[in-house]
């Protein structure tokens, strides 16, 4: 017998469903709208062209992303490399170490640190790290840097990924069954020991995930890095050299770029980029997770 | 201080074990059951005073007990009496409960481990061996699991490794069963055969002491009932303090039995003397099942 619960269960079931199938259906429509808009380019060039020309010349109608392709990469790999060590050994030493009154203070420190807008840290990074960078660091190594530099980049992103990755860090670790601390240390391991052999152990797939979390969001990452990195379209020779990744470039150029034929798809273009690697990204992460997961359990 | 340089140093290395060779030559050969050095082979845990508060919650009140040495003894009483917290004390895991303060002494051949600090801690958890109620196989293979205590006390000899593993799997009854796939996560065994690597990796750092906290309560009657086995055959080496929620197990299984009651302990002694002749009326009235 059909009752009105069973009723409005199966139409909140169907609600929800449609919503769930739309969200998904979004990121299909998104890619689709992306490409059409950038299928101009695709006609006066090829796609290798495109992909693996550096010269960036919108004026003449020359469209490279190389350096931009290049600078996104160095940027996220500068920052994730950075920003795991740190953010373990602390998420580490919060949970294992600490004691209560740490984390009660640190807990919220971290989630104000993550709930900065990113302009914050692109206004930090130009006063500090900037200067420290062209002053102090790079005249270690090279003749002359304006500071501006990928470096900073990579920093700035590091610092702003670190309270994500902290914060998913910790949750990992605390659902760790105590158990499991319990054995191995009445076995006679130190806290060390257990951390290193049992804890980061177990968590280890979700480790994974947290990176991948973290990586596609410094992918993203907009304003702060573009205060920052320079934004020349070159491909970076060093650490002290300027770079412009793909988020800065659609952000800069926005504004200015109906004048120009082609500026638009090419533009497009480059938001196409960006969507395919966060989706390939994601897409690679979740077969190296079904990987560790097969092995470990 | 004796103690805290055995605890630094000895551990650490492994031990050729003089062994008498079948032609008469001393023999310089790899005990897995040698591994550590070991002052005497008598052991007794005195219990003197001990109280321990959690939060100020009173949970043990004044525990007097000696815990004879290669004998099972049960520690038994209702659920929230303390019995947990008492084996806590024993090997000094209460350090990770929060708000926790002992006081009074828990005396190991003579050194206390209430007192106890730094690396003597360590030294003093691999004399005393942990089984939990449920098995918690560590997130790694089998041969690993075993080989774990050694590897953490500075054994990492591939070959020795294999013969502790070897040893301790047939000591815990598992060796035929797991001999083809030690290599696979420990996570795939039954829960009864993941009980017996635990215990196996417990045995595997030597203890004298083993503390099971209701080990066999998640476990099917078959698996227990092997457990208890294990238990019965392991008291002639070890000495076993086990809390159980079941008086038949005591009962079946127990040498000296140990009554708590809120956090006090009622009576102990001889297993056979405190189920049959209960001296307290509140253990008489626990035996006769009136509360539980």
């Amino acid at each position: 017998m059909m009752t009105i619960r069973v009723l409005k269960d199966k139409t909140a079931g169907g609600i929800m469903f449609f919503l769930t199938l739309s969200s998904m259906l979004l990121v299909v429509i998104m890619g689709i709208g992306l490409f059409l808009k950038s299928a101009p380019v695709f006609e006066e060039h090829s796609l290798g062209e495109l992909l693996f020309s550096s010269s960036w010349k919108p004026m003449r109608g020359e469209f490279g992303f190389l350096p931009f392709i290049m600078g996104t990469i160095w940027v996220t790999v500068i920052a994730v490399v950075m920003a795991v060590p740190v953010s373990l050994l602390t998420a580490i030493y919060l949970t294992e170490y600490a004691r209560p009154v740490v984390r009660k203070y640190v807990f919220p420190a971290l989630d104000i640190l993550a709930g900065l807008p990113s302009v914050i840290y692109g206004v930090w990074g130009t006063l500090l790290i900037v200067p420290f960078i062209s002053g102090w660091l790079a005249p270690r190594f090279v003749d002359f840097s304006t500071g501006y530099t990928m470096l900073a980049g990579g920093i700035v992103l590091g610092v702003m990924i670190l309270p994500l990755l902290v914060s998913l860090f910790i949750e990992l670790i605390t659902s760790v069954p105590e158990e499991l601390r319990e054995a191995s240390i009445s076995l006679g391991a130190t806290r060390w020991q257990t951390t290193k052999a049992v804890v980061v152990r177990a968590v280890l797939p979700g480790l994974v995930a947290a990176v991948v979390l973290a990586v596609s969001r410094a992918l993203g990452e907009t304003i702060a890095v573009l205060m920052v990195c320079g934004n020349l379209p070159e491909i970076p020779g060093s650490l002290f050299d300027a770079c412009y990744p793909i988020p800065a470039l659609i952000a800069n150029n926005y504004g200015e770029m109906l004048s120009l034929p082609l500026y638009e798809a090419a533009l497009m273009f480059a938001a196409l980029i960006l969507f395919i690697v966060v989706l390939l990204f994601n897409l690679v992460s979740r077969v190296v997770l079904y990987r560790i997961e097969k092995t470990f359990s | 201080m004796k103690h805290f340089f055995q605890a630094l140093s000895l551990p650490v290395k492994s031990r050729a074990y003089p062994f008498n060779a079948p032609d008469g030559k001393v023999a310089n050969l790899f005990r897995p059951d040698r591994k550590f050095h070991r002052d005497e082979e008598e052991s007794e845990l005195v219990v003197r005073d001990l109280n321990v508060y959690i939060k100020e919650q009173h949970i043990l009140k004044e525990i007097n007990l000696a815990i004879p040495d290669k004998k099972i003894t049960c520690i038994v009483g209702p659920s929230g009496c303390g019995k947990s917290t008492l084996l806590k004390t024993f090997n000094r895991l209460i350090d990770s409960v929060e708000g926790a303060r002992v006081s009074g002494k828990v005396l190991l051949n003579g050194t206390d481990i209430v007192s106890s600090s730094g690396p003597e801690i360590i030294h003093l958890r691999r004399e005393m061996g942990l089984i939990s109620q449920k098995p918690c196989p560590l997130p790694m293979s089998i041969f690993d699991n075993i080989a774990y205590g050694c590897r953490i006390h500075g054994i990492r000899n591939r070959k020795k490794l294999r013969l502790v593993v070897r040893h301790y799997l047939e000591a815990a009854g598992l060796w035929e069963e797991v001999q083809d796939r030690l290599n696979t996560p420990a996570i795939r065994l039954s829960i009864g055969q993941q009980q017996r690597l635990c215990l196996a990796r417990s045995l595997a750092v030597e203890p004298r002491f083993i503390l099971a906290d209701e080990a066999t309560s998640a476990l099917d009657p078959i698996s227990s009932k092997t457990i208890e086995e294990l238990f019965v055959k392991l008291k002639q080496n070890y000495s076993i303090v086990m809390v159980t929620h079941t008086l038949r197990q005591a009962l079946r299984i127990a040498d000296n039995v140990i009554f708590m009651y809120l956090g006090e302990v009622i009576e102990s002694g001889p297993a056979e003397r405190v189920f049959n002749r209960p001296e307290h009326k509140l253990t008489r009235k626990y035996l006769s099942g009136v509360f539980s």
